[in-house]
């Protein structure tokens, strides 16, 4: 036993090879994508098997598999994750499973990095699964084994559910032992319960529900679920994941006694609601995303404050300022004022943005000079979404919607020309269909993929179109090209984005043209080649060749500035050389030094 | 407990610094939670990093609450400035990273006395110096991050040697002696 400093998904992971995971699959999402990167390195030696699926259902249906075979198994995704995945999962419930499931679902409130906020303890219950709630990497690396215990005793898959804040929140972790050898895997043949024919589902919905009661009663005594009361409270403030944590807290800077009760196992049973409701005047529910556990708690209790009485945010994150004064306010304390920079300084905002170098930049900007203002840009899930501030981003609404959007722009008539884009990535992970649809229903657009060999936004995971696997062993490499054209596609063309003549023709090739038309724009992404050991030289602006026209500036390279009248590079060049194609002065060269 | 605030730009290291500080807490025995910056920040956004040691709470420092503020980028320490406690001091780079907002829109970037002025309303110190400078120096611009570890060492309730210790066996062995110079370049300054 040792402690280590561990990130939440490095926990997580951790908690996995404790508890001899046998099969881990998931498609990178944030906040989980870390999870199966820290379980990487062992895989060999652990003897384990691991993969960057496809996509999120595909993973979780591989996950099945292994789980019916006996193997443990864990497929891990972000929320949104979830809602691509949500087929299998809504039946897995029902036939449930044979050696341990988890089904890692990290939500993120706030959407640090995500579409939208979705609350996937709502999934648990719509699927009838029980649901863990970390609060902490310190309590989700417990968790885990608890997890598996509790899925092959029910037989049920269990969602463990981290936030982003524990996902990416940091504590130190005892770690502890790895177990010895191999778990016999054999598949046992059970037609009623492996093949939902209708009469067959209709007898596993029945045997779903009568363990509703079991579950609840088990997570009663479980150690995620606690009640502590204080004498003399009046209140009694109900808190789940994280926002236990910030209560914790808050509740040390006031005097006043408090009750609480920590949720971090769902079904909640009601034995522990009414127990902490007998005891205190008011009840105060907080948790971050959906009312879930409030709207349970409205059920037994009369004086409940909480997002539907309007005291808790139904919008956001939660940290501790904001908790304790929810706190003190109704216990009628002074609220915690935070002393905020003088005002009148106007801070400039520093969104993100693709990097200096990024052959993305460099195909919007060729895509854009050809389709012009007037175009309809769709476009997808990926670091490329930041092309809206290149004015080359019109829409974006789930992973693969670009080429069906765009289909639906051009099957509704707009006058306008349409043009999609869309990362390799993407492509193969639900981009495919979308493109056999657009052919077969004669759709009339260009359809851009931007194939910088990675899936760059999350981290740099491998994908099918690279011929290498999570561990980087080599493997069959699917080709982008025939995929395309197996879908249909005649008008393919394939462009080096760094060569912007060569890029702009094609496009206008594309534009002229009728039907689906399909650009791949090839180039690796700048943070892997820089890590493969491209090396390219820097630029910079000759002074007095400078005619201050801002034309490179407007590029919006974030190496790029301007200084009294002029442009001038920093030293944040990755040097793809674009800004020097698009002086018409002659001034932007390679550095000398 | 002691609440340490790490800001600035993404990619410039800010998550290997709390990592470094968070390793080094464990090393010699103390609790200690954390909060990071990843997913789509990370491209050249502001980013926030979290380092509480001694702490058994969330992984979030609470607004008015942290010791020290590292910040690797000037406008960073100003957007952030709430989380400092008015006994708090602020270590700040000089060394700017203009925002493309700057180059595109309207807004200036202020002036960095206009920025210092700010921050010294905030909190009760403010060290600003040019940390960028001292990471040449030490041989390397990327060594910012442990340059400025160095800088809050001073403050820090952890031992100079267990950070080094830490920094050695944290960044690529080939720069070992390069880290270990913009430590001390930090720390003198």
């Amino acid at each position: 036993m040792s402690k280590e400093f561990l990130l939440g998904n490095e926990a997580i992971a951790r908690g996995l090879l404790e508890s001899g995971v046998d099969v881990a699959t998931g498609y990178p999402g944030t906040p989980s994508s870390e999870i199966l990167a820290a379980l990487t390195p062992v895989a060999a030696e652990r003897g384990f098997h691991i993969e960057w699926s496809v996509n999120e259902k595909v993973a979780m249906e591989v996950a099945i598999g292994a789980s019916w075979a006996g193997a443990r198994s864990v497929v891990t995704m972000k929320h949104v994750g979830l809602n691509v995945a949500a087929d299998p999962f809504m039946t897995l419930s029902h036939t449930g499973v044979v050696g341990g499931m988890i089904v890692l679902v990290a939500d993120d409130p706030f959407c640090h990095s995500s579409q939208n906020e979705q609350d996937s303890r709502m999934y648990a219950k719509f699927a009838k699964i029980p649901c863990l709630d970390p609060c902490s990497p310190r309590e989700a690396k417990d968790m885990i084994a608890y997890a598996y215990e509790l899925s092959e005793k029910y037989q049920t898959p269990v969602m463990f559910r981290p936030t982003t804040r524990v996902s990416h929140g940091k504590s130190d972790v005892t770690v502890g032992e790895l177990p010895e050898g191999k778990r016999p895997v054999k598949f046992t043949k059970d037609v009623e319960r492996f093949v939902v024919l209708p009469k067959h589902t209709r007898a596993l919905l029945k045997k779903l529900n009568a363990k509703q009661e079991a579950i609840s009663k088990e997570l009663l005594s479980s150690p995620w679920n606690r009640l502590d009361l204080k004498p003399g409270a009046k209140l009694g403030v109900i808190a789940s994941g994280v926002s236990s944590k910030y209560v914790e807290e808050a509740l040390t800077a006031i005097d006043v006694p408090v009750s609480s009760l920590k949720i971090g196992a769902y079904p909640v049973d009601p034995l522990l609601i009414t127990r902490l409701a007998e005891s205190v005047d008011r009840v105060l529910v907080i948790e971050e995303l959906m009312p879930l556990v409030e709207e349970q708690v409205r059920m037994y209790v009369d004086d409940v404050a909480g997002k539907m009485t309007g005291e808790v945010p139904h919008e956001g994150e939660f940290d501790t300022l904001l908790v304790s004064n929810i706190i003190r306010k109704l216990l009628k304390l002074p609220a915690i004022e935070v002393r905020a920079p003088p005002a009148g300084i106007e801070l400039p905002m520093r969104p993100p943005a693709m990097c200096p170098g990024c052959p993305h930049r460099a195909t919007f900007y060729a895509l854009k000079s050809v389709f012009k203002e007037d175009a309809i840009f769709a476009s997808d899930i990926g670091c490329y979404t930041l092309g809206t501030q290149m004015g080359a981003v019109d829409t974006c609404i789930c992973m693969g919607a670009s080429i069906t959007v765009a289909s639906g722009l051009s099957f509704a008539g707009v006058p306008n020309k349409v043009a999609c884009t869309i990362g390799d990535s993407t492509f193969l992970h639900t981009g495919i269909p979308g493109l056999m649809n657009a052919v077969y229903n004669k759709a009339d657009i260009t359809v851009v993929i931007l194939d910088n060999r990675t899936t760059a936004m999350t981290g740099h995971q491998q994908h099918p179109a690279l011929g290498e696997t999570i561990t980087g062993e080599p493997t069959t490499e699917v080709s982008l090209e025939q995929m395309v054209k197996a879908c249909g596609v005649e008008h393919m063309q394939v462009v080096n984005p760094f060569d912007l003549e060569t890029t702009k023709a094609a496009f206008k090739s594309a534009y002229e043209a009728e039907g689906v038309k399909v650009i791949i724009a090839r180039q690796p992404c700048i943070i892997t080649a820089k890590r493969i050991g491209i090396k390219r030289k820097q630029y910079e602006v000759i002074p007095d060749l400078c005619e201050g026209c801002r034309r490179c500036v407007k590029f919006g390279c974030p190496a790029m500035e301007f200084k009294d009248g002029k442009a001038v590079t920093n030293d944040q060049c990755a040097g793809c050389g674009i800004c020097a194609d698009l002086c018409q002065f002659g001034a932007i060269k390679i550095r000398s030094r | 407990m002691f609440d340490l605030i790490i800001v600035g730009v993404g990619g410039q290291g800010a998550i290997l610094a709390s990592d470094i500080i968070g390793k080094a807490a464990v090393a010699e025995g103390l609790p200690v939670t954390g909060a990071e910056t990843h997913g789509m920040a990370q491209r050249g956004g502001a980013v926030e990093n979290h380092v509480r040691i001694g702490s058994r709470y969330g992984s979030m420092i609470p607004a008015g609450g942290a010791d020290c503020m590292m910040s690797m980028e000037p406008l960073e320490a100003l957007r952030f400035a709430k989380y400092l406690k008015p006994q708090g001091i602020a270590i700040v780079n000089t060394e700017r990273i203009v925002p493309v907002t700057v180059y595109s829109g309207k807004t200036p970037y202020p002036e960095l006395n206009e920025i210092l002025g700010a921050l010294k309303g905030v909190c009760k110190e403010v060290k600003a110096e040019d940390y960028t400078a001292l990471a040449r120096k030490a041989g390397a611009v990327q060594a910012l991050n442990v340059v400025m570890i160095g800088a809050v060492s001073k403050y820090l309730p952890l031992k100079e040697e267990t950070l080094k210790q830490v920094i050695a066996k944290s960044v690529p062995p080939k720069t070992v002696a390069v880290n270990l110079k913009a430590f001390d370049l930090g720390r003198d300054a």
